[in-house]
């Protein structure tokens, strides 16, 4: 499987981080004198732009896409000299200090940026939702300057086409509210690294993009996709509003071979089970259709006190269990798995775990955390509703 | 059957609340005072956990800052050979915060809370020859949960000192001044072969470095060759001709944060009046009677700010062990709370300056080299505890 986009023709920013420097600070040797705390815990202490392992970014500018109720904006990030890079529709862990909580929180973001090579500036879009803290703070608060923790980028919904498939044929983009974000840095990468016809620059193919947002004033990238839209670039965009759901039928006037072509698909639960059932007809998976999900959403927490309603998956045994109110650790044993454990009682931290989904209660505090990626203490952490625990 | 209650009282399920339990270990209090010892502590738990937030994380991290400067002010003065000594000062300071108040905190879980991965129980590693993995087993673990519960808790004695009179004597204890000695010097040698439970090895029941040791031995080795490597190898040779005073100094500094750990640590559970427990004692107890037996397994230090902060608030060893996982930044103000429990509930609070808890210390290694039990002689702690004391001896 041969990536489509290979690396970015021109650089935009200093190639850094691959320099003697980069070398001499990642070497055996300074890895050594700086054992056990690496180099980075004391690089960091002169400026936080210098790293030699860890990713880090300066936020460089925040524009506001859309406003409303829940507004979207598009981040601009510097990242250190440590950044490997993206492929159009990969994403990343941002990691944030929220001011006053002094807690770091990380959530993962699509790049809306186009593919990006080794210390290059990127970009998010984020929406800010009530429910997250993280995504609220960073559209409505962050200021240029501030510096954010990343992983390198991650995930496997790229832009690679199918073996079978020659470099000049038919792609579609499915896309619903923000889960425009991966297919818009594909679309952009697609316009740079494709050729330029007249001035204009052009996909060197031909791409169907139909995108689903609530309403008009909800559209992300508004203005930008109004003038793919309008360009002769080989992209044809069809933009649907409010009630218009996805129909196979419509798919299918656009684009009559739709099973056979390379297809990307991101959007909310909705919108992904009517486009995979027409995709999949007779329930074999297509292997042309790629997906991204947007975290499952799990059943709210039980109040205190009330009944525990809700399913424990144990999610690397495979096994699922009915909450009972019991620790997951007991749960755990009863189901016969055995992890690791030690003072029982919530002191010695080695039965931590990570609670990849759901909601849970501290059994000492009776705090509930909805978090996702949070670690937890199976031995003093109850379900309060649907959980996952990574176990 | 009645004969035999005194002894087993403390096994009882709580069916009889208003049973007093024995006077020489529970001070004469009732199943339901215990139970009210417990919530009492679990609330100033609570709220403690609850005011956690910015100035905590604003405080280790200015540790780890302070700590950060004295390592490479140390490290480079080695280059300037009249700074010798304020290098190996430098350097000291800087390995007793990394160990202490940064190292030991951060690992018990701490600062988790956080969510910042650099300051995460699971991810960090300190500068010393132990490596994490071990002894948060060791420590956290067995040490926390079996505090001073004779043949259960490993720290009682570390498997080489006799500092219990329940531990039985044998000549060989004669050399328990100079084991401690040399236990002192090589501390950091002695915590990271600890993890080997190398009594369990003599008693022939585990293999030194086979069976399960084995992943236990390996991770030492590679922890020890780091450390060798960098202070004895590396910084050396990176002095150029100053190599031999630079690898002078370097061991220095790791010595005096060994004596001064050594000091602070045996201070926590050895002074006189620190009680101890058998097995049989702490079977089925309570969260009430686990609190307890922290409060009474435990002695604190008295002294200034600084000392508070250079012993990583283990000068606050009784709160720490009621709370291993709350920032131990906060045990001076829970001090004054848990104190007040321990005057109304006519509890020992076994507090003293250094001087006196290693007098204390000292004595207790000199007398148990010999056959016999402790002398008992009066506890340091507050005036009540020592008449309940000496009334119970």
């Amino acid at each position: 499987m041969s990536a489509l986009i290979s690396e970015p023709a021109a650089r935009t920013t200093r190639p850094v981080g691959g320099g003697p420097v980069g070398l001499l600070l990642r070497s055996r040797l300074v890895t050594a004198l700086a054992s056990p705390h690496g180099v980075d815990s004391y690089l960091e202490r002169f400026n936080p732009m210098w790293a030699a392992h860890d990713v880090r970014a300066k936020i460089v500018s925040i524009e506001r896409e859309t406003d409303g109720a829940a507004p979207v904006a598009t981040i601009t990030l510097q990242p250190t000299s440590t950044w490997r890079g993206h492929r159009a529709g990969q994403h990343v862990l941002v990691g944030v200090e929220i001011p006053g909580i002094s807690k770091r929180f990380t959530r993962a973001f699509s790049i809306s940026s186009a593919a990006s090579g080794r210390g290059e500036q990127i970009t998010l879009t984020i929406r800010a939702h009530d429910e997250g803290q993280v995504s609220a703070y960073l559209v409505r608060e962050a200021q240029p300057g501030q510096i954010l923790h990343l992983s390198q980028a991650q995930g496997e919904f790229t832009l690679v086409e199918s073996p079978a498939t020659p470099t000049i044929s038919r792609l579609v983009f499915i896309t619903g509210g923000s889960g425009i974000t991966p297919a818009m840095s594909m679309i952009r990468t697609l316009l740079r690294d494709g050729y330029e016809r007249n001035g204009v620059a052009h996909a060197g193919r031909k791409v169907t993009f139909l995108h689903f947002a609530r309403s008009p004033e909800d559209q992300i990238f508004a203005t930008e996709l109004a003038a793919i839209a309008e360009a002769d670039n080989g992209i044809d965009v069809h933009l649907r509003h409010g009630d218009q759901v996805f129909s196979e039928f419509e798919l299918r006037r656009l684009v009559p071979d739709f099973k056979d072509t390379d297809s990307w698909l991101c959007g909310p639960p909705g919108l992904v089970e009517l486009v995979k059932a027409a995709y999949d007809g007779d329930g074999e998976a297509n292997p042309r259709l790629q997906m991204e999900f947007f975290k499952p959403s799990v059943a709210r927490a039980a109040q205190p006190g009330e009944e525990v309603e809700g399913d424990i998956a144990f999610t690397r045994s495979g096994k699922t269990v009915a909450a009972s109110g019991a620790s997951l650790l007991e749960q755990a044993e009863e189901l016969g798995l055995k992890p690791e454990f030690g003072c029982r009682m919530g002191i010695c931290f080695s039965c931590t775990r990570t609670k990849t989904a759901g909601t849970v209660r501290n059994i000492l505090t009776g705090e509930e955390s909805a978090l996702p990626d949070e670690e937890v203490r199976i031995c003093v952490t109850a379900a309060a509703g649907d959980c996952h625990i990574d176990l | 059957m009645t004969a035999t209650t005194a002894k087993t009282a403390t096994n009882a399920t709580p069916a009889n609340a208003d049973e007093k339990l024995s006077q020489e270990k529970y001070h004469g209090l009732t199943h339901a005072e215990i139970d009210q010892l417990g919530a009492e502590l679990d609330a100033l738990r609570l709220k403690v956990i609850a005011d956690l937030g910015e100035p905590d994380a604003e405080y280790l991290r200015k540790v780890v800052k302070a700590q950060r400067s004295f390592e490479i002010a140390g490290r480079a003065m080695f280059y300037f050979p009249p700074a010798w000594p304020l290098a190996v000062a430098s350097l000291s300071v800087s390995k007793i915060l990394d160990n202490m108040e940064i190292g030991h905190n951060v690992m018990h879980g701490q600062y988790d809370w956080m969510g910042d991965p650099s300051f995460n129980s699971r991810q960090f590693d300190w500068d010393t020859m132990a490596p994490a993995e071990n002894w948060k087993y060791g420590h956290n673990y067995m040490h926390h949960t079996y505090t001073n519960i004779v043949g259960k808790d490993r720290d009682v004695g570390y498997g080489i000192l006799r500092m219990d009179e329940d531990q039985k004597w044998h000549p060989y204890y004669l050399g328990n001044p100079l084991w401690a000695f040399l236990l002192m010097t090589f501390f950091e040698w002695g915590v990271a072969l600890h993890d080997l439970e190398t009594e369990e090895v003599f008693a022939g029941r585990r293999k030194m470095f086979g069976g399960e040791n084995a992943p236990v031995w390996r991770r030492i080795r590679k922890k020890m060759g780091k450390q060798v490597l960098k202070d004895y190898v590396l910084f050396p040779a990176l002095t150029g001709p100053f190599f031999l005073s630079t690898l002078a100094g370097n061991a220095t500094a790791n010595i005096i944060r060994n004596i001064w750990t050594f000091n602070i640590i045996f201070c926590g559970h050895f002074p006189a009046g620190v009680a101890t427990f058998t097995e049989e004692e702490t079977e089925n107890e309570t969260r009430g009677q686990w609190y307890l037996r922290q409060m009474l397994g435990s002695a604190n230090i008295t002294g200034s700010k600084l000392m508070h902060v250079m012993s990583g608030n283990l000068s606050h060893q009784i709160e720490h062990h009621l709370f291993p996982d709350i920032p131990a930044r906060r045990y001076p103000e829970m001090a004054v709370e848990v104190q007040e429990i321990c005057e109304r509930f006519g509890l020992p609070y076994n507090k003293g300056p250094l001087h006196t808890q290693l007098f204390s210390v000292f004595r207790k290694i000199v007398r148990l080299s010999f056959p016999g039990g402790t002398s008992k002689e009066a506890p340091v702690t507050g005036p009540k505890a020592v008449t309940e004391d000496s009334l119970a001896a």
